[in-house]
């Protein structure tokens, strides 16, 4: 990793409330490569990447994109920013009021005036790569929802960010598609010169692109590492992941007040039924 | 002891409600001044107002014309015991244009345009489409909030103007054909004791007034709404609710410091 780093977080902390989320997360995402985050489901990837867009903010620690301090970035600086970036959001987030055309035009029109024809030209460009040059005239509404991922990821790259994160882009994807955004993503990257931060938690497809891995458990990094490096990782915590077995340090339940027996033995004694 | 305790614990919600009132006004100033901002468009505001006009205009006439034919039918009543049926030109009017029209569309604007305003605003939170915006570095409060916000204080001063032309036809129809007051009479005293800044313009600044308040408040209870399902319809029914209560609040205040 002796490349220079685009996007660097220094122990930051975030919580919901009560609930930490992430409890000094410390990471170096490198100019141009494709970084994976992976976790378990309600690990903070999601948060991570709001705290990275400078949509949240951090309660405490430090968060640099190209060395200049995220916190101190005033409205219009942030605004300019977010200009060469991308998100492909979890849930899509489609204008439900527009069609698909409209939906991956709506940040060039927003910011450019360019003639009609060279819009449709950018926007027909991108929806022919996600496969949905058929579906430009649809409603959100009309698409299916591996459909609408694809939409959403044509209109996350459209502006060709510099830095573009994917928040689960193969969920709801045949193999068949997996495989094409796969390798979208990856020369997107290359073509554009990005740097891209993907969230996944298909290992294989992952770690078929992605330069460098991060996994994320109990609100810290515990690995890091190129996928060959991860594979071979001696924390238990990133094999347990990394293989998908049940038993081991990451716990699948979400921290409850009482153990599940226990609140099951109690109530038996005060004769409720749960 | 219930009084004494609700007594305390009126001042405490007062007091809770300081803070939400000053981001509420905080969320007003910023999106009427991002009229200024690159991503306010013109063409967005035509449209929201083109929209409010075509949903509510109907229901507003409607609304007008059985009001004035209703002031026509009681005023003629009241009016005829004291041989006065040559003032009911005047009363109709006066009525209409002081009261009735701007409360009238307000409320009427409020259930309509104000409630589908909350529902859009708080459901394109809840599926993040807000977000989105913001991600693509598109201000939603330019871009959503104030042209809809500018559209509805606009719409309601023209659809009072609107209401209180259709009403004073609506009390003429009523009167003149059907109970038999002069014509002549019924319009040359509407003519003589109606004031242009006294009455037509106090009546159209009160509707000023009641756009900013409803569009406002429907425009704030869609942001601040909870992202969910429920979140949504809970805002869109308090909005409609507080809307009214407050215009009906704020016409006393009004006409107390307009009329007095
Ligand atoms: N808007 C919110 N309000 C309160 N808590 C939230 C909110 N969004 C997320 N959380 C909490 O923050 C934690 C992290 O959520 P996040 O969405 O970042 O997880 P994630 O790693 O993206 O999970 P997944 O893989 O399931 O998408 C969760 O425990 C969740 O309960
Ligand atoms: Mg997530």
């Amino acid at each position: 990793m002796a490349a220079e780093a685009l996007v660097e977080l220094e122990n930051v902390c975030f919580a919901r409330g009560s609930h930490p989320v992430l409890a000094g997360v410390d990471m170096r995402i490198p100019r141009g490569a494709i970084v994976a985050l992976m976790g378990a489901s309600g690990g903070g990837k999601t948060t991570m990447l709001n705290l990275m867009a400078g949509t949240l903010r951090p309660q405490s620690g430090q968060i640099r994109i190209a060395g200049q301090n995220l916190q101190k970035f005033s409205g219009d600086a942030m605004y300019a920013l977010r200009r060469q970036m991308g998100m492909l959001f979890q849930h899509s987030a489609l204008f439900t009021d527009l069609t698909a055309f409209e939906n991956v035009a709506f940040p060039l029109r927003r910011h450019f005036r360019l003639p009609e024809n060279v819009l449709r030209k950018l926007v027909m460009m991108k929806l022919e790569a996600v496969g949905l040059r058929g579906a430009a005239g649809l409603f959100p509404a009309e698409l299916s929802g591996g459909m609408g991922r694809r939409i959403a990821l044509a209109r996350a790259v459209i502006m060709d960010p510099m830095l573009i994160f994917y928040d689960e882009p193969f969920t709801g994807l045949d193999p068949i598609s997996v495989g094409i955004i796969a390798s979208l993503i990856k020369r997107l990257n290359t073509a554009l010169g990005a740097t891209s931060v993907l969230v996944s938690h298909d290992v294989e497809e992952t770690f078929s692109i992605a330069d460098y891995g991060f996994i994320l458990a109990g609100g810290k990094i515990i690995a890091e590492g190129t996928p060959a490096e991860l594979r071979n990782s001696d924390s238990a915590l990133a094999r347990q992941f990394l293989g998908g077995q049940p038993d081991g340090p990451v716990p699948f339940h979400y921290p409850a007040r009482q153990d599940y027996a226990a609140a099951l033995r109690d109530s038996h004694a005060a004769g409720e039924v749960i | 002891m219930a009084m004494l305790e609700f007594i305390p614990q009126l001042g405490r919600r007062t007091l809770q409600s300081i803070p939400g009132l000053g981001a509420a006004s905080r969320f007003l100033l910023t999106s009427l001044l991002s009229v200024f901002n690159r991503h306010f468009s013109f063409q967005q505001l035509f449209r929201q107002i083109y929209g409010f006009g075509v949903r509510s205009l109907i229901l507003m006439v409607v609304a007008a014309f059985f009001t004035g034919m209703v002031l026509g039918f009681q005023g003629y009543y009241a009016l005829v015991r004291f041989g006065a049926t040559s003032a009911l030109g005047t009363l109709v009017a006066l009525s209409l244009l002081r009261e009735l029209g701007p409360v009238l569309t307000a409320l009427l604007f409020a259930g309509r345009a104000g409630s589908a305003l909350t529902a859009e605003i708080s459901s394109m939170k809840a599926t993040e489409q807000l977000s989105a915006m913001e991600m693509m570095a598109v201000n939603p409060l330019a871009w959503v909030v104030a042209p809809r916000l500018w559209a509805g204080i606009i719409s309601v001063p023209i659809l009072c103007a609107i209401f209180d032309l259709v009403g004073i036809f609506g009390g003429y129809l009523i009167s003149v054909p059907v109970l038999g007051v002069d014509g002549g009479t019924f319009w040359a005293q509407m003519q003589s004791n109606v004031t242009f800044s006294g009455d037509i313009l106090t009546g159209l600044f009160k509707a000023l007034c009641f756009g900013v308040v409803v569009t406002w408040i429907a425009a704030w209870k869609g942001y601040t709404a909870r992202p969910t399902a429920e979140g949504v319809g809970n805002a869109t029914t308090l909005s409609v609710v507080t809307a009214s209560l407050t215009v009906l609040g704020l016409d006393f205040i009004l006409t107390a410091l307009l009329f007095s």
